[in-house]
């Protein structure tokens, strides 16, 4: 069995912060990054760029846009709207937005391969019903100070104003977070043997 | 079972501690944009590629299509080019890189290289990995991460998706094509509709599409947010296999193990969706996301006569595109014609906007491309003399890539520009300008839009 570095991912369980409203359903991950910027072989960066063409002009000067907005200056908890993160697999939309500064993200539901890969670098994908995450975005957008409790373990959500509301999520995303197994290499690599059984039983491609 | 749970079954190794499935990956194909973060990931945790006669690679998205010659003129492109480049060499994966003859769009060459098959596992860097279950495949698109593990493990964890039947009875009427089918179901479903679904695509009007139009189909899975399409293997699937570079030899052998990954019948389904085929009318986008479309001879919906979920980006999507409700679509002027892309790239599809365009010339004020989805593609087109048809109607014949449909190369849109488009997607900026505009359509559309001007009906196409 190969050299491996296994326990790369610590348990997140709770989540706390202020949030940033972006309620637009079907956001798709050329919003979240351009084409243009995936033409770097490293993701460092890449937060510069979240939103790059909804946030700045032809000439890079800034425009209204929640993510260049001081009120939620410093918040990471994104809140934005259904099937958030659809279209491409690029993780560059993932990573841009970790690098930003968001570290989880709540939606009434969101796109599969962008909940995968957000899992995969340690963002939790949370869903709320859509009555409450109107109630949610409603609050933060009167009181952008409002802090926001994520609890992973008790699936439930909480507010500095003492609002709480239940949450959903992918139950293998939420133990792998609990756990501490959302970096999967390590995970996967501990049944090798049964990886290589596999593959002697697969009929070979050449 | 469905064809899902037995190819699901076949290649699961374990239940990980967090009830994930960890599944063996058979076939991983690798480009130049999602994978050299991946490559730095497992080089820095000391872990060689596990199954590297697993592993193909191409490069696609960041080509130029004019001239391939290094370095690219985008210092970038050529960087990330070379270190694909060097991934490969070090890794020992075999890679089909542009000048070889085999080089194309990752979902084109798979399938034309007989490397893609029915029942196997199929993971790639990109969302369009669902093409490949035109074959009877599972194709996951992954992101970067994934990557790394696929590499370093030859597996990835997944969580077993929810089957929707969707049955297209009857028979397509002339003018209608695979795309339709697909840009119908997604309109019809929306753009979330198949979060947590594979989609099984089956009913006579799609037993009666050749492989290429499957592809087509299956490619666009991703756009109805379905993650996995999938149509059961015929003997159709078995001839279009016979022959190519890396296909069994003993084809007839292995013929019926591959047939045999099929759904059982009265199995049953999560949801089953039927849709009269014989109803389908030639489809075009409107707004800013596939699910926004419309058959060529309809309207452009108001709010209020879409759910309420999506009248928001129906009002973003007006002022984007600068329409209005009750517009016509037909008719509309367009800039740019663009034939290509993983969706409709292939030989088929060429061959059937060949046909509009033969004796024809594009409309003056249009630029319009045919990019090749591979190198095989553009070597079968130039035999049959297609290239020629497109060149003297005035269109720009270029080399295989992924080009306009992205804007990852230097092909891209000017300003406002509005763009027919055979590719996949019309998210805003998605062909390289903030404020262009995409029209989604069948190829045979978009070369009849580049003849008109505007957006013609194929169905009234008389030249």
């Amino acid at each position: 069995m190969p050299q491996q570095d296994l326990k790369n991912s610590s348990a997140i369980e709770h989540i706390k912060g202020r949030g940033l409203p972006l309620p637009e359903n079907d956001v798709d991950t050329d919003r979240i990054i351009p084409a243009r910027y995936l033409k770097f072989i490293t993701f460092e960066g890449l937060g510069a760029y979240a939103f790059y063409d909804e946030r700045f002009d032809e000439q890079g000067k800034p425009k209204p846009h929640p993510f260049n907005d001081p009120k939620y200056s410093g918040a990471t908890i994104l809140l934005a709207g259904a099937n958030f993160g659809c279209g491409s697999s690029r993780e560059h939309a993932p990573q841009a937005l970790y690098r930003f500064g968001i570290r989880a993200i709540i939606a009434p539901s969101f796109a599969e391969i962008f909940a995968g890969n957000a899992t995969a670098i340690g963002m939790p994908t949370v869903m709320v019903s859509p009555l409450h995450w109107e109630a949610l975005i409603a609050l933060v957008t009167q009181n952008p100070q409002t802090e926001i409790h994520i609890d992973l373990k008790q699936k439930t959500l909480s507010t500095t104003s003492g609002w709480t509301c239940p949450v959903e999520m992918n139950e293998g995303y939420r133990k792998a977070f609990l756990e501490g197994s959302w970096d999967t290499t390590a995970v996967l690599l501990a049944n090798f043997d049964l990886i290589r059984k596999k593959a002697m039983e697969l009929p070979s491609l050449c | 079972m469905t064809l899902l749970d037995k190819v699901w079954e076949l290649h699961k190794v374990a239940t990980l501690p967090n009830g994930q499935d960890q599944l063996f990956i058979a076939l991983h194909l690798v480009h130049e944009v999602t994978s050299p973060q991946a490559f730095q990931m497992i080089e820095e945790r000391g872990l060689p590629v596990l199954f590297p006669e697993r592993t193909f690679a191409t490069s696609d998205h960041i080509v130029p299509t004019d001239s391939k010659a290094r370095p690219f003129s985008d210092p970038l492109a050529e960087e990330m080019m070379a270190a694909l480049e060097r991934n490969v060499k070090k890794h020992g994966i075999q890679a089909f890189f542009p000048g070889s003859g085999r080089q194309g769009i990752v979902h084109v060459i798979g399938p034309e290289l007989g490397l893609t098959r029915p029942g196997i596992t199929i993971a790639c860097g990109d969302s369009h990995t669902s093409s490949h279950g035109a074959f009877g495949a599972l194709g996951f698109g992954v992101g970067t991460t994934q990557i790394r593990d696929i590499l370093a493990t030859g597996t990835m964890a997944l969580s077993k998706p929810k089957v929707r039947r969707i049955e297209i009875t009857g028979v397509l009427p002339k003018g209608v094509y695979a795309k339709d089918i697909i840009m119908t179901i997604i309109a019809r479903l929306g753009v979330n509709g198949g979060l947590g679904y594979a989609y099984e695509y089956a009913g006579s009007a799609i037993q009666a599409l050749g492989m290429e139009e499957r592809l087509t189909i299956c490619n666009m899975s991703i756009e109805g947010g379905a993650r996995v399409g999938y149509v059961e293997p015929d003997e159709k699937t078995i001839q279009y296999l016979r022959g190519r570079p890396f296909a069994p030899k003993n084809i007839d052998e292995v013929a019926p193990y591959w047939l045999s990954f099929r759904s059982d019948p009265h199995t049953p389904y999560d949801d089953v969706v039927r849709i009269e085929g014989n109803a389908l009318e030639p489809m075009v986008s409107w707004g800013i996301n596939p699910g926004q479309a419309i058959p060529v001879s309809g309207r452009i919906p108001s709010p209020m006569e879409l759910p309420p979920a999506e009248r928001d980006t129906a009002e973003k999507a007006y002022r984007h595109m600068k329409v209005s409700p009750g517009d016509p679509i037909e008719g509309k002027k367009i800039d740019v014609a663009f034939i290509g892309s993983c969706t409709n790239g292939r030989i088929s599809d060429l061959r059937e906007a060949a046909k509009i365009v033969k004796g024809q010339k594009k409309a003056p004020h249009v630029r319009a491309y045919v990019v090749p989805g591979s190198e095989q593609v553009d070597a079968q087109a130039r035999k049959e003399g297609l290239h020629a048809i497109f060149q003297e109607a005035g269109f720009e014949w270029r080399s295989a890539g992924c080009s306009m449909c992205l804007a990852m190369n230097p092909d891209r849109l000017q300003g406002e520009e509005i763009c027919a488009s055979s590719s996949n997607r019309n998210f805003i900026g998605r062909q390289g300008s903030p404020k262009g505009r995409t029209l989604l359509m069948s190829p045979a559309m978009v070369a009849a839009a580049a003849i008109a001007g505007e957006v013609v009906d194929i169905r009234k196409w008389e030249r």
